[in-house]
């Protein structure tokens, strides 16, 4: 008995001791900010998952200007966060700075790569759930036109649209593939108006399916697709029930996945490259009941075949980064 | 109008502006449920409290510094110049060009090569509005907001398509030689037995914009051409029938304003960053309207509301690193204090204007 008590004593005061140990996790948004309805406020869902599963606390930060980001990481690291999760490619030089100077602390970068031995870099595989949703466009198609509207024009973006157009030209070799890009400043993320006016301009050229990778821009296209009655294909998180019946599938990059892998993992997780691709399940496409009708048997048996491929290695979807080119589309 | 004496004009009623901003500043905290008073505390320590928030303050008032002068230098000539964000955006191109391409030897050669052509490119881009003005009488106004976007789209372009190194995810420029990283203001001010937090952006660059605003002052009230901006600004007519020549002012006034905008890319690009990003501006030509208003179009203004809005940008950044403020509300007091300071100044000009002038009376 007396042995017992002494157990349940010494497992108390460790469980005690290793509470204190234990950090919170924290999370530092880019500049788009926390309800940017894409990018962050997907990696905001993970925190939150893991929050309301654990019952867990974590930090959070929401950066505002380019001089805030050493700034920002460096100062929450000093708080004793960890891991700290960084959100977006723009942080691969403030976390080359940051990280060295905290060697105790671990780092995990979405969307970009940093060598460092405390740095976790998870990169998304955007070319092939893009390729899948393209093939789903080109046979829901009827006019074989398709269009594509991307948020600010960058390297990112050029990804996503350029891996959609060769799922579509897998499909139907001829068909045409309208790409625009909204904008040239950050205000391309959130400016549905011009979405919704990208999406008519593309509808008046015949295009009956409409992927948007426009973060809040989105939101417009979809819209404007609901309207003219025709399809269009979400984007980051799965946005099919915005529009029940009407948007067709979306392109899902589980970044709340992300997040919420390296808070459950803690102050072990692991570091180096993570590559969310379709094998990962950090990519693919969203099937549910609000777009059951619009997904053929057939549809659903092409889609899954030429994912089974790309995931075992035998179909390479072209990856923009290593050229900056596409054999399938020009922006 | 008359009877306010200058201290009045320049001091008084900015202060009393300032504290009518902070007071519904806090109250707008207050309806939050945070406390005010704690964080205008936060504020204080966080931006002037220690050498590392000074630099972090310092580091912004060098941004606002040169857009103020910017705008001030226009403002004189009587030409509203809101093209700064475009202009500087420009000075960054031309700031990268000098560093990327040229293997200078050392940082002091390439800052003089920066130096220039940061305002070369930024008065470049602001030639052309100034010319559409001066021959066609396009507004200056229209066409110099016109000209941030295409500046914009420009940089846009530039670095996706050109500038970006192959298979780099992050649409930036390369870094630049480590040869031309400026010194720091905690070198500059090891040098004097000084000890500074290392762990800030503030860089020479401010020197060089506290030597823009004595030249500024020197140029605005010290030289003919400055006497003859002044009086195109005070009155297009009257300086023509004095036999100035109205397309030349326009240009040299804009052109002084773009370059000065442009210099402030060596503070962004060259300082800070150390390669060209898609947003090195952010915002700092527009903000450099409020401080030339608020400064009354003179350098010492300038430069007292520049460390007034750089005290806003790092107490904001303190604000969203210790509390559960949004940053929406810490960019609301920061509009805030640019409504009353610029927008309605009229508002506390007038009552504190006719305050001093009973007082006169009752004396008299």
């Amino acid at each position: 008995m007396s042995l017992m008590k002494h157990f349940a004593a010494a497992t108390a005061s460790i469980a005690l001791t290793a509470g204190a140990a234990v950090a919170d996790p924290a999370l530092i948004f880019d500049l788009g900010g926390k309800f940017d309805k894409s990018f962050n406020e997907s990696a905001y869902e993970g925190a939150q998952r893991w929050a309301k599963e654990t019952g867990g606390s974590y930090k959070e930060l929401e950066m505002q200007s380019e001089a805030q980001r050493e700034q920002f990481v460096r100062r929450m690291a000093e708080t004793g966060a960890n891991p700290i999760v960084v959100m977006s490619f723009s942080n691969i030089e403030t976390l080359n700075t940051v990280a060295p100077d905290f060697p105790d602390t671990k780092f995990v970068l979405i969307d970009g790569v940093v060598d460092q031995p405390n740095v976790r870099s998870v990169m998304f595989a955007e070319h092939e759930g893009s390729y899948l949703v393209g093939m789903l466009a080109a046979m829901a198609s009827k006019s074989d036109t398709v269009g594509f509207i991307g948020g600010m024009d960058i390297p990112l973006i050029r990804q996503f649209g350029c891996g959609y157009a060769q799922g579509v030209k897998a499909v139907t070799p001829d068909a045409t593939v309208i790409a625009n890009m909204t904008g040239n400043t950050g205000a391309a993320w959130n400016d549905p108006v011009k979405g919704g006016e990208l999406a008519k301009s593309q509808i008046s050229q015949g295009a009956d399916v409409i992927f948007a990778a426009a973060g809040g821009t989105g939101m417009g296209v979809l819209q404007a697709a609901a309207d003219a009655d025709i399809l269009s294909i979400g984007v980051d998180s799965n946005q099919n029930h915005l529009h029940p019946g009407k948007v067709l599938t979306s392109m899902l990059k589980r970044v709340d996945n992300a997040v919420y892998a390296a808070f459950k993992a803690g102050e072990a997780v692991e570091t180096g490259h993570v590559n969310m691709d379709l094998a990962a399940e950090g990519v693919g496409y969203a099937l549910d009941e609000n777009n059951e009708a619009l997904i053929t048997e057939e549809m659903k048996a092409a889609v899954d075949a030429a994912a089974a491929k790309i995931a075992s290695g035998e179909l390479a979807v072209h990856d923009y980064y290593t050229d900056n080119t596409c054999p399938a589309v020009s922006f | 109008m008359t009877a306010m004496p200058k201290w009045a004009d320049a001091v008084l009623v900015p202060l009393i502006s300032l504290l009518i901003a902070f007071f519904i500043s806090g109250l707008v905290i207050l309806a939050i449920g945070e406390d005010p008073i704690a964080a205008m505390k936060l504020m204080v320590t966080g931006a002037l409290g220690s050498t590392y928030g000074w630099g972090y303050t310092l580091y912004y008032a060098t941004n606002f510094i040169f857009t103020g002068l910017a705008v001030s230098v226009a403002f004189q000539a009587g030409l509203f110049n809101i093209g700064g964000e475009g202009q500087a955006t420009l000075g960054g191109l031309g700031v990268a060009m000098a560093c990327l391409f040229i293997p200078w030897p050392h940082w002091s050669l390439a800052l003089v090569a920066a130096v220039f052509a940061s305002a070369l490119f930024g008065a470049a881009w602001a030639a052309i509005p100034a010319y559409l003005q001066a021959k066609r009488g396009s507004h200056v106004v229209i066409t110099t907001i016109m000209f941030n976007f295409i500046a914009s789209a420009l940089l846009v372009y530039l670095l996706v398509n050109v500038l970006r190194p192959e298979g780099a995810l992050d649409s930036a420029s390369a870094r630049f030689g480590d040869a031309m990283r400026l010194p720091r203001l905690n070198d500059i001010l090891a040098l004097v037995g000084i000890p500074f937090n290392n762990r800030n952006p503030a860089n020479i660059s401010l020197l060089i914009a506290l030597a823009s605003c004595v030249g500024v002052w020197l140029l605005m009230w010290r030289t003919r051409l400055g006497y003859q901006l002044r009086a195109f600004g005070k009155s297009e007519k009257a300086s023509v029938y004095a036999g100035i020549n109205p397309v030349r002012m326009t240009m040299y006034a804009m052109l002084i304003s773009g370059g000065l905008s442009g210099m402030m890319a060596i503070n962004t690009v060259m300082g800070e960053a150390g390669r060209l990003l898609l947003n090195s501006v952010e915002g700092a030509g527009f903000i450099g309207i409020a401080v030339a208003l608020m400064g009354r179009s003179h350098p010492v203004g300038v430069l007292l509301a520049a460390l007034l809005f750089g005290f806003l940008y790092q107490g904001g950044a303190e604000l969203a690193l210790w509390t559960s403020i949004p940053r929406e509300l810490i960019i609301v007091i920061q509009a805030l204090v640019i409504l009353f300071t610029g927008a309605l100044d009229d508002m506390v000009r007038r009552p504190v204007a006719g305050l001093f002038l009973l007082m006169k009376k009752g004396k008299a």
